[in-house]
């Protein structure tokens, strides 16, 4: 066993610690797993939501993305820092009426706005549809960090396997509260390597940063601005905006937005996190630099970048304490979608099935869906290939979906009912999968647009029609409703 | 004071409608790619704006933490 190695897996099991403790002296109940009893003040929901933004796609992905495709990457930041400018506006509506309604995921703010526990039904199977492949990259991208970082020491399916049980302990475990607590560690990680790497690597190979990016331009210029087609100007924009609205959709950020004590919280973090987001930059740096310097990986390996250039670059302890870091943004993130895509399913699903079911079965039922779905991760992990951001962008087309019913859900005189929220995420949801399954483009179906509308991100194309067909629908089927109301206000008279 | 929410659009604006006229290597600003530079300084902004709509946002002004 090498040195490496052995720091990653000190790591592992300080997490893994951490994880188990999380909960000691609480008494566990599914208010408690889901989102901390609402309980958790400004700092610890900092905390799980930058972890949800230095995930393994950043710390492969982001490098990875700049290495593959250049200036397109910084669509990631511009996103992330445009989701929390939205977030102040949006965040606080959902926690309040959240709190009013006791309220503890994302299927049963749908089930509960729209009177329509169907459309929580649906809403869970998206989020846990959206969210397996996001597990999915975490498992990967852990696997991969590992066996890289430990020379090969460790294979990638063997990593990803322990980090599927580590994660699977401390989820069943401590439910939210694991996660927060390993947070805590890995943001200290996270920011001490990507700072360092950012640059050292820059300095270590080019003497500066500017002298980084005029090697770039030397060998490589395209990559320092958005194409003229494909990840052009107006992907980089529909992406940016789709994805903004789709961050705190994500079954996994909604929870850590109920979890917060208060409005406030959120929305200080709000004003932050931004700045926070600015981290990023070092990985773009590291992918850059590994343009120059080690040139020649193909497609998926670009997310290789990274580890390949630290390994390149440092003694072998080093590429340990990245290893570990790579390792704790695979385990936290992947932990808090795991929570909330079963409690998701346990809301939506179980709590459909078995009404009456107390805390307790809940719980149990909760847990039991937590093996499904790292199961199902799991299996998809050892059997599928893919580069890691495609994948991200598909979980974000079909998680969008929603935006429009979740806008509507703000105003009290309803334009969209439950029947055209329904028929529209599910309309949207189609594209998107035929789209992902046929590889098709607008340009495919209307052969004369310009690339300025055919680049639009088929995820921004679906909700445009998933709008439409929501309105249409409800204005068909308001009667209907009307009619419902009627029968139930007689049944209560 | 009410529609103090509507700065938050200006981030939007910087982000997406100037993007076009960002999207250039030079000039060079502190060692970073123009495109880069933009991004980057779009998120200080952000920053700032969030800091102005929240110390001016009525809801705020109450203490519930």
């Amino acid at each position: 066993m090498n040195i490496a190695l052995l720091i990653i897996f000190a790591f592992a099991l300080i997490a893994l610690f951490l994880g188990i403790r999380a909960t000691h002296g609480k008494k566990m109940s599914v208010n408690e797993f889901a989102v901390g009893n609402k309980g958790f003040g400004t700092l610890f929901i900092f905390l799980l939501i930058a972890g949800e933004v230095y995930t393994t796609f950043t710390f492969l992905g982001g490098s990875g993305w700049a290495y593959s495709n250049g200036a397109a990457a910084f669509y990631v930041p511009a996103y992330i820092c445009l989701a929390y400018v939205l977030s102040y506006w949006i965040a606080p509506k959902i926690w309040n009426y959240s709190k009013d309604h006791h309220i503890i995921s994302q299927p049963e703010y749908f089930a509960s706005n729209y009177k329509s526990p169907i459309l929580g039904l649906v809403v869970s199977f998206l989020g846990a549809i959206a969210l397996i492949p996001y597990i999915v990259i975490q498992l990967k991208g852990l696997g991969i960090i590992v066996s890289e970082a430990s020379y090969g020491g460790i294979s990638p399916i063997m990593a990803s396997t322990i980090g599927a049980i580590i994660i699977t302990i401390y989820v069943t475990i401590s439910g939210i509260h694991g996660s927060a607590w390993t947070a805590v560690l890995k943001d200290i990680m996270i920011l001490g390597v990507i700072v360092f790497l950012g640059i050292y690597i820059p300095y270590h190979y080019f003497g500066g940063v500017q002298p980084l990016f005029e090697a770039v331009e030397k060998i490589k210029p395209e990559s320092l601005t958005l194409a003229s087609s494909g990840l052009s100007i107006s992907w980089f924009v529909s992406t940016i905006i789709l994805n903004a609205f789709g961050f705190y959709l994500l079954p996994n950020s909604f929870s850590v937005l109920l979890s917060s004590k208060s409005a406030k919280a959120l929305k200080k973090n709000a004003i932050t996190l931004p700045l926070y987001t600015l981290l990023l930059l070092f990985a773009f740096f590291i992918g850059f630099a590994a343009i120059v310097e080690i040139p020649g990986l193909q497609g998926a390996e670009g997310d290789l970048s990274l580890l390949r250039l630290t390994i390149q670059t440092f003694d072998p302890w080093i590429v340990g304490v990245v290893g570990a870091a790579g390792l704790l943004t695979a385990l936290v993130p992947a932990s808090v979608m795991l929570m909330s895509a079963s409690i998701g399913l346990m809301t939506g699903f179980y709590k459909l099935v078995k009404p009456k079911a107390t805390d307790r079965q809940q719980l149990f039922a909760s847990k039991i869906f937590v093996f499904v779905i790292i199961l199902v991760a799991f299996v998809f992990t050892i059997t599928g290939g893919d580069a890691l951001a495609i994948l991200n962008i598909m979980s974000y087309s079909l998680i969008t979906q929603l935006v429009p019913a979740l806008l509507f859900s703000f105003h009290k005189n309803r334009i969209l009912n439950k029947f055209g929220a329904m028929i529209g995420i599910l309309t949207g949801v189609g594209i998107v999968l035929y789209a992902a399954v046929t590889s098709h483009k607008l340009i495919d179906f209307f052969p004369n647009i310009p690339h300025v509308i055919n680049d639009i991100s088929t995820g921004m194309i679906a909700v445009i029609i998933n709008f439409v067909v929501a309105i249409v629908v409800s204005f068909a089927t308001n009667h209907l409703v009307a009619k419902e109301k009627d029968t139930i206000d007689t049944l209560v008279a | 004071m009410k529609n103090i929410k509507l700065l938050l659009l200006i981030p939007f604006i910087g982000m997406c409608l100037c993007l076009p006229f960002a999207n250039k290597i030079e000039p060079y600003i502190f060692g970073l790619p123009f495109l880069l530079f933009w991004i980057i300084l779009w998120m200080i902004l952000s920053s700032l704006v969030l800091t102005i709509v929240y110390k001016l946002d009525p809801e705020n002004q109450g203490g519930d933490e």
